[in-house]
């Protein structure tokens, strides 16, 4: 029997959610950008896709193992029909009601247009009986999918994986590929995917993965299960290396700048795993190290720092940098010695919002340039290169990655270090750890300076590559974006920060730089929000968790019930998802 | 430069026991040191900046006493906003134990939906003809529109979390806190929204005890007391506040007795979610316009609040506020004028969030000390 009164709350959860996406506009600006070229645009991938998603979880909770598979299917997809239908009865009052009250003063976004673009731009009647059917279908094939059997479902998965892979990604795509006339073989001038190569990529991921996945599943398990001495394990890190090294010169300009973006973020995000992932201190102020890095790279090399301006070059204003950036760590690391959990984490907050005031105010401005900044910062100069700046990023790519990796290193090498050791055992428990002998006071110093430091690095790069330093890149934002990356990517694990910051930094796009999805820059701080959530609510150790930090998790876990049930059953399907 | 050094460097502290229980003491003292001067510069640097001031006032420069009045009203009412706000916070974490980070944008819901109840009696001309009546209504919308994100948010994001280690929850509020933020950017549009000016006899002086005091600030300290009251009365003597205040101190004790936990929490949030909806109200009658980001720096202030006066500790919410309200608001003139630094006003952040600094170092306790769920942390 279907619950009736459980699918109709369904129904009107997921009808609310699409007004929602409607009301903030999302549709609207989404559907600007085709994805395959007639039938698809990305908005309504995005009001469906939610429909899609809220149809299938209503409907996995209706199956019952006892019934026959028919009946079984059949009860599943009326599930999802009838959580579709209800959603377009809400939608349906929603875009009447929008037509009828006029409501554009409070709500900007709740206007003609969005009804248009709710309706296929068809116009009331037809275009909400349109409307109707599209939920009332994708309702009935999210609730069918639960009770389709394993390989058919991994299969659809797949296919659409990478089919929207390919029509997100097209400009990646057409910019790798570097010539407009190969890719339009894929894309449609329109943008877009052409409608028969979604059918030969369709063909392609299905024959391939029938072919080849057996072989895939078992190397990943391979890689994932080898210890980190064993050849082959190097041989996945070389290849990574080698990958970078050869990129750059594939990818074109856009890419690149990107490349740098990502890298940047990699590396403050491996400097904010070692003070929270490691050590277990939560430092919401983490951009003030960032910015000491960069506001003392300005001031150092820049011909137009206001009072005091040694025009040093790059490489020796550096080290100088590293000891600013330590003496920083310091400084905000011992006053706050004694606090714990949340107060750190509102102080270290507050630190990172004085630091930006005092950036900004008359007062320092004969230092640091107040509101105007500080421009002209010299790139860096390597030899037989030359100056590398922002404006060679082909150049500059590599620079990053240098950094990266010798931030990577350290933390590498940190982790499992004594202090490492201790960072672990002070974040588990700080009495304990300090009854055994820990010294809390350094280890948690350390962990300060070496965080700021790393940031540093990332400070430096920045300034060298933008050419100017202003207040509005160091706000609270970039802290929390930081943390984000972190988490997402997996407190405690250095291919996490990487994983992590790839995804959101790459595709989401950074507090200030858009991402591979330029269509996001408006509701992409929407997107950090709720991935923050989701991530806290359904996968707390991230996407490549460290084995010791999940396993703690893991174990409060045990005494909840409520995550019992989830209990880790995190499949590949899901990165995907969430990658895509 | 040899104690820093040793600080930094485990691998030395580490190396033989006798030299451990040296650097042990060492260390000890470096940190205490430290804190020591940052203890006595602060002072140091008040005391000068208040002479300087004086010296200035006595010279005849620098704000009139009437200014000096008129800005001492503001930061109260200002602070007042604020201890509301706090209310919220300290509740929250006497019962969880967590900073709930989006309490701001619970707050600034309430602005944001009671500016369209204000701007539709407004059109309406009711505004002007009723102005208190009016008041009242965009009171119970602001009030009810905070109530229920705050619910909300507690079902969707915190129930789940319940148990799990400290900073999960935190790092959800944030994300609770962001989403909020985006979603009415989304709805609302991301300009200011302004309030209808407020009805002509909020704008006039009102004297009391021979102090003119303008209506509006008058109008918000009132409010501000009286929601003070009311939560008081309502946590002290009503069967409901004796639960909450049961669970704060022990949740398990307080279940095995009988009380309903969830249905606490639940009513925690809700009471916290309708004094930040007062306190919506009045920062909507003390700045008139609103936008999706006026949550966060009050969120933080409020939070700042709640420590200064002693978090868990209701009284102390509403004394901090003031002491918050009066320290940014005063602060900047009366001690940094004082120390010479030009544009003090734009360095009105900078003293709030010193101010918890200090405090923190100070007297970690607050000013009234804690009394609801004393955990670890100092």
């Amino acid at each position: 029997m279907i619950d009736m009164r459980r699918t109709f709350r369904f129904g009107l959860l997921a009808g609310g959610a699409m007004a929602f996406l409607g009301g903030i506009g999302m549709i609207e600006s989404f559907n600007e950008r085709t994805l395959i070229d007639p039938i698809l645009r990305m908005g309504d991938l995005f009001l469906y896709g939610t429909l899609f998603v809220i149809a299938y979880i209503a409907a996995r909770g209706e199956i019952n193992i006892l019934e026959e598979p028919d009946y079984r299917a059949a009860e599943t997809t009326a599930t999802g029909a009838a959580v579709g239908f209800v959603a377009t009865m809400v939608t349906v009052v929603y875009a009447l009601l929008i037509t009828a009250v006029d409501v554009v003063e409070f709500f900007p976004n709740m206007d003609e247009a969005m009804v248009e673009s709710l309706t296929f731009e068809q116009g009331a009647p037809i275009g909400l009986a349109l409307l109707g059917l599209a939920s009332v279908i994708v309702g009935a094939v999210g609730g069918w999918l639960v009770s389709t059997a394993d390989g058919l479902k991994q299969s659809i998965s797949k296919v659409v994986g990478w089919v929207l892979g390919f029509a997100l990604l097209e400009v990646v795509v057409t910019d790798i590929v570097e010539s407009r006339d190969v890719s339009r073989l894929i894309y449609s001038p329109n943008g877009g995917l052409r409608l028969w190569s979604v059918a030969v990529i369709a063909v392609l991921v299905v024959y391939l993965s029938r072919r080849y996945s057996g072989r895939l599943t078992s190397f990943a398990a391979e890689v994932s299960n080898a210890d980190s001495k064993s050849r082959l394990r190097r041989g996945v890190i070389a290849f990574l290396v080698f990958a970078a090294i050869v990129l750059p010169m594939l990818l074109g300009g856009i890419l690149n700048e990107l490349m740098i973006n990502v890298s940047l973020f990699v590396l403050m995000g491996l400097g904010l795993n070692i003070v929270v992932g490691l050590a277990g201190l939560l430092d919401l102020g983490y951009v003030a190290f960032f910015a000491v890095g960069a506001y003392g790279t300005a001031v150092l090399t820049s011909p137009l720092s206001p009072t005091f301006s040694p025009q040093l070059n790059w490489w020796v204003a550096l080290p100088i940098v590293f000891v600013l950036a330590a003496i920083a760590g310091l400084l905000v690391g011992t006053p706050v010695i004694r606090m714990r959990g949340d107060y750190l984490a509102i102080v270290t907050l507050g630190f990172g919002e004085i630091v930006r005031i005092l950036l900004l105010s008359d007062w320092l401005t004969p230092l640091f340039g107040g509101s105007q900044g500080i421009r002209r910062i010299p790139g860096v100069d390597v030899p037989f290169l030359g100056e590398v700046g922002g404006t060679r990023p082909e150049f500059f790519v590599y620079l990053t990655l240098i950094f990266v990796l010798i931030a990577g290193y350290i933390s590498y090498r940190a982790q499992n270090s004594r202090i490492g050791r201790a960072w672990a055992a002070m974040r588990e428990d700080e009495d304990v750890a300090e009854a055994i002998g820990i010294s809390t006071v350094s280890a948690k110093l350390l962990a300060f300076v070496t965080g700021a430091i790393i940031a540093s690095f990332a400070g430096a790069l920045f300034s060298a590559k933008v050419g100017a330093v202003f207040t509005n890149s160091f706000d609270v934002l970039v802290s929390i974006i930081i943390l984000v990356v972190v988490i997402v990517g997996g407190m405690g694990s250095i291919s996490g920060v990487i994983v992590g910051a790839f995804v959101l930094i790459g595709v989401l796009g950074g507090p200030k730089s858009p991402g591979l999805l330029a269509e996001f820059a408006e509701f992409k701080l929407l997107f950090y929000g709720a991935i923050l959530v989701f991530m806290m609510l359904k996968r707390p150790e991230g996407l490549l968790p460290s084995v010791r930090r999940s396993r703690e998790l893991h174990q409060d876990e045990m005494s909840q019930d409520a995550w019992l049930e989830k209990g880790g059953d995190f499949t590949a399907d899901d990165a995907e998802g969430a990658t895509t | 430069m040899d104690r820093v050094f040793r600080v930094c460097c485990p691998a030395v502290v580490a190396e033989t026991s006798t030299q451990n229980a040296r650097t042990r003491r060492f260390r000890f003292n470096w940190v205490d040191s430290f804190l020591w001067f940052i203890r006595i510069s602060a002072i140091i640097a008040i005391v000068v900046g208040l002479t300087g001031t004086i010296q200035n006032f006595l010279d005849g420069q620098g704000p009139t006493v009437e200014q000096w009045r008129d800005l001492f009203v503001s930061s109260i009412s200002t602070g007042a906003m604020y201890g509301l706000v706090a209310l919220g916070y300290s509740m929250v974490y006497g019962v969880l134990g967590f900073i709930n980070f989006a309490h701001g944008e619970v707050f600034m819901s309430g602005i944001m939906v009671g500016w369209i109840a204000a701007m539709l009696l407004f059109e309406n001309g009711l505004w002007d003809a009723n102005p208190f009546i009016s008041l009242a209504i965009v009171l119970l919308v602001a009030m009810f529109t905070s109530t229920l994100i705050a619910v909300l948010t507690e079902k969707i994001a915190y129930r789940p979390l319940r148990g799990s280690p400290r900073l999960i929850p935190l790092i959800t509020s944030i994300g609770v806190s962001f989403f909020l933020q985006y979603a009415f950017a989304g709805l609302f549009g991301v300009g200011l929204q302004t309030y209808p000016a407020p009805p002509g006899i909020l704008s006039e002086d009102i004297n009391v005890f021979g102090v003119p005091i303008e209506g509006t600030k008058l109008l918000v300290i009132a409010v501000a007391i009286l929601a003070m009251v009311a939560l008081w009365y309502f946590v002290t003597k009503t069967k409901t506040g004796r639960a909450m205040r049961a669970v704060a101190e022990d949740k398990e004790i307080a279940g095995l007795m009988g009380i309903n936990v969830d249905r606490t929490i639940v009513t925690t949030f809700a009471v916290g979610g309708a004094m930040a909806g007062v306190g919506g109200l009045l920062w909507a009658l003390l700045f008139r316009n609103v936008q999706f980001i006026t949550g966060f720096l009050p969120g933080i202030k409020a939070f700042t609040a709640a420590v200064l006066g002693g978090i868990g500790n209701l009284p102390g919410a509403m004394l901090g506020g003031v002491f918050l309200g009066l320290f940014e608001g005063m602060g900047p003139l009366l001690v940094l004028d004082g120390l010479g630094i030009p544009a003090v006003s734009q360095l009105k952040d900078a003293v709030a969030f010193s101010a918890l600094i200090l405090v923190l170092i100070f007297r970690p306790t607050g000013l009234l000390g804690e009394r609801l769920g004393s955990e670890d942390r100092a």
